[in-house]
């Protein structure tokens, strides 16, 4: 569901303008469009999720209406239309990842975090969520974590331990 | 060891660099067809190279190439599709991460064959590492002159840029890529007309699998006739497998084609047999889409000859004992899996996959899971299956795009061989729950490999 706060303000930064500009030079002249994709991703890295103003920005600048932007942000499983965790981590629960224990990491995962599927930790740090099928079968239990889509492959309880710990000193860091 | 094309040099420090894969011969191609060769000379050598769409359909990419449009003035273009999703697969995920530049030099020559001076590699978003991985090697292949303008000075232009996906399986359906190449929802479009007349903004485009791209790089480098030397009939060349789920060794593995499917499965060479001293249950051989064969069918025809990893052996029998090669997605199940919580997880994928425009597909995959969910927990009756059955038949060849069917057949099939383990969760619920059926009668035939 679409979160629609007014208030919000919402500005892009020089670096994000220029950026935009570069990516909207990669398709013909009036088929500036094709930019939507590749836009709603930095904005989502910018500001961690979409919200109302923000995608009516996006469409101020690509010169389309709002609603261009909104039915292609709620088709695809990517963009976040509510605030996440910090750090969202993204677990494949598709075939593969299950016949070698993915259903055992995300209950670990629920446990240790202490929140439901979609939920945020009360310090905000971490949310998590069941992905489809990463294309990643070799290497599974798999997760991934945004913006950058760092890749963890071959989750133990362990290691999920381990990248818990990292995660919460890269916090405390400033990171 | 077998012949290897794609990843001849893959342990090769450093291959992910231009410099590196340059000096292993990487881009002898584009030097080869821009100095040397017409456009059509290039789509010859595909045509009689035999190679096949390695994406999933097998369609031959010769003749797919020679059904695009040409008009005066229009330009062309050419769309890699790096929206790999179907469970089950992860070949182009390897082939992008760790040799970028054979997927840069395929998309130059079959640019220049299609006369594409733009050309697009899409790639599915929660691809980011390796969107960054082709980013630099395309600013690499420029600074070294292979893209940009007048290519080492034989006239031929030509810009390539990734695009990411949003994270949508249907986007893999090359019309839903173009879709979504355009910015809009990934909706797969009524067909015709087909992407070759009328594809991205309205002009002749092809769409082509990652592979099917890199395999021209070898193409062309030996000439068709040397590529159509290896396999078996029309199965030719050599073919990215990725290999999960029980195996011992999952990874990607290039094999020829016409390996022996035992030999994949057993062969340290490959998987190395199934993980943890287990047996084989069953296999889906072609990426989660494709019919899933128990043991005994995956390894011999129902005639008793060997498996082959070929698009004909893996069909023998057609739908009743056989299955497709597909995407190459090779997925082993061992003797504690349960075939009936597989094909539900399978379905629910479908079901969050579908795009909703055509009815069969966006309500009978929501049906399929709620029937599936119900078998696997202990609450369905023997008329569910037949329901599923039914409405996987209604599914089926009733749908704009492929997706369809593609939730049907694993369902389809999961029955046709496995209906007993369904029944057993009917007669035995509150037992489902907490045991497997194991083996019954279709185990592999062989003796467990410790």
């Amino acid at each position: 569901m679409l979160s629609v706060k007014h208030n919000q303000s919402v500005t892009f930064t020089d670096e994000m303008l220029s950026k935009f500009a570069e990516i909207v030079k990669r398709y013909p002249e009036g088929r500036q469009k094709s930019a939507l994709l590749p836009l709603l991703h930095e904005v989502q890295a910018a500001f961690g999720w979409l919200s109302v103003p923000a995608m009516d920005k996006v469409a101020e600048y690509l010169q389309l209406e709002p609603i261009e932007v909104y039915e292609v942000a709620t088709f695809y499983t990517m963009f976040f239309l509510q605030p996440r965790g910090r750090y969202n981590l993204e677990v494949c629960r598709t075939g593969p990842c299950c016949l070698v224990g993915a259903e055992r990491i995300m209950k670990y995962l629920e446990e240790k975090l202490g929140v439901k599927e979609g939920e945020v930790t009360a310090d905000g740090l971490f949310s998590w969520r069941g992905v489809e099928c990463l294309a990643a079968c070799g290497y599974g239990p798999v997760l991934q974590i945004g913006p950058e889509y760092t890749f963890y492959e071959n989750l133990t309880e362990e290691s999920v331990d381990q990248l818990i710990d990292q995660l919460k000193e890269k916090a405390l860091a400033g990171n | 060891m077998a012949r290897k094309l794609l990843l001849t040099h893959i342990d090769v420090p450093g291959i992910n660099t231009f410099e590196v894969y340059r000096q292993k011969g990487g881009y002898r191609a584009v030097e080869k067809v821009l100095k040397s060769m017409s456009p059509d000379d290039v789509l010859e050598e595909v045509k009689k190279s035999g190679l096949r769409g390695r994406g999933g359909a097998g369609f031959p990419t010769g003749m797919k190439w020679s059904f695009l449009a040409k008009p005066e003035g229009v330009p062309r273009y050419l769309v890699c599709n790096g929206d790999e999703s179907e469970p089950g697969t992860f070949k182009d995920r390897y082939l992008m991460t760790h040799i970028p530049h054979v997927l840069i030099e395929g998309m130059i020559v079959s640019s220049f064959a299609l006369g594409a001076n733009t050309s697009y590699i899409y790639v599915r978003g929660e691809m980011m590492p390796q969107i960054r991985i082709l980013e630099k090697a395309i600013a690499e292949a420029r600074n070294a002159g292979f893209l940009g303008k007048n290519i080492l000075g034989s006239g031929f232009d030509l810009e390539l840029f990734v695009q990411p996906g949003g994270g949508a399986y249907i986007c893999g359906e090359e019309t839903a890529l173009l879709e979504s190449l355009e910015g809009k929802r990934g909706n797969p479009r009524i067909k015709p007309p087909f992407p070759a007349v009328s594809g991205l903004y309205n002009c002749p485009t092809v769409v082509n699998n990652v592979e099917s791209i890199a395999a021209t790089v070898p193409i062309i480098n030996d000439g068709g006739e040397e590529y159509a030397k290896i396999g078996i009939e029309r199965s030719t060349g050599t073919k990215l497998i990725s290999a999960g789920g029980n195996v011992k060794k999952p990874g990607v593995y290039e094999i020829e084609l016409g390996l022996p499917v035992e030999e994949f499965i057993y062969s340290d060479e490959y998987c190395g047999g199934i993980a943890n001293g287990k047996r084989l249950k069953a296999v889906v051989a072609g990426g989660s889409s494709v019919p899933i064969l128990p043991a005994n069918l995956i390894l011999k025809t129902a005639k008793g000859e060997p498996r082959l990893m070929t698009y004909e052996s893996l069909a023998d029998g057609g739908f009743q004992t056989g299955t497709m090669l597909g995407s190459g997605g090779f997925i082993a199940f061992d003797e504690d899996q349960c075939i009936v919580r597989n094909t539900w997880n399978f379905t629910r994928f479908y079901h969050h996959e579908s795009c909703g425009q055509c009815s069969p597909c966006r309500e009978g995959t929501g049906w399929m899971e709620k029937v599936l969910h119900k078998i696997e927990h202990g609450h369905g009756s023997f008329s569910d299956i037949d329901l599923l059955v039914n409405v996987a038949k209604n599914i089926e060849g009733n749908t704009i795009c492929p997706l369809g069917d593609a939730a049907a057949w694993p369902v389809a099939s999961a029955i046709r061989h496995f209906r007993d383990e369904f029944e057993w969760h009917v007669t035995n619920g509150t037992e489902a729950r907490t045991r497997n059926y194991g083996l019954a009668h279709y185990a592999d035939p062989l003796e467990p490999v410790v």
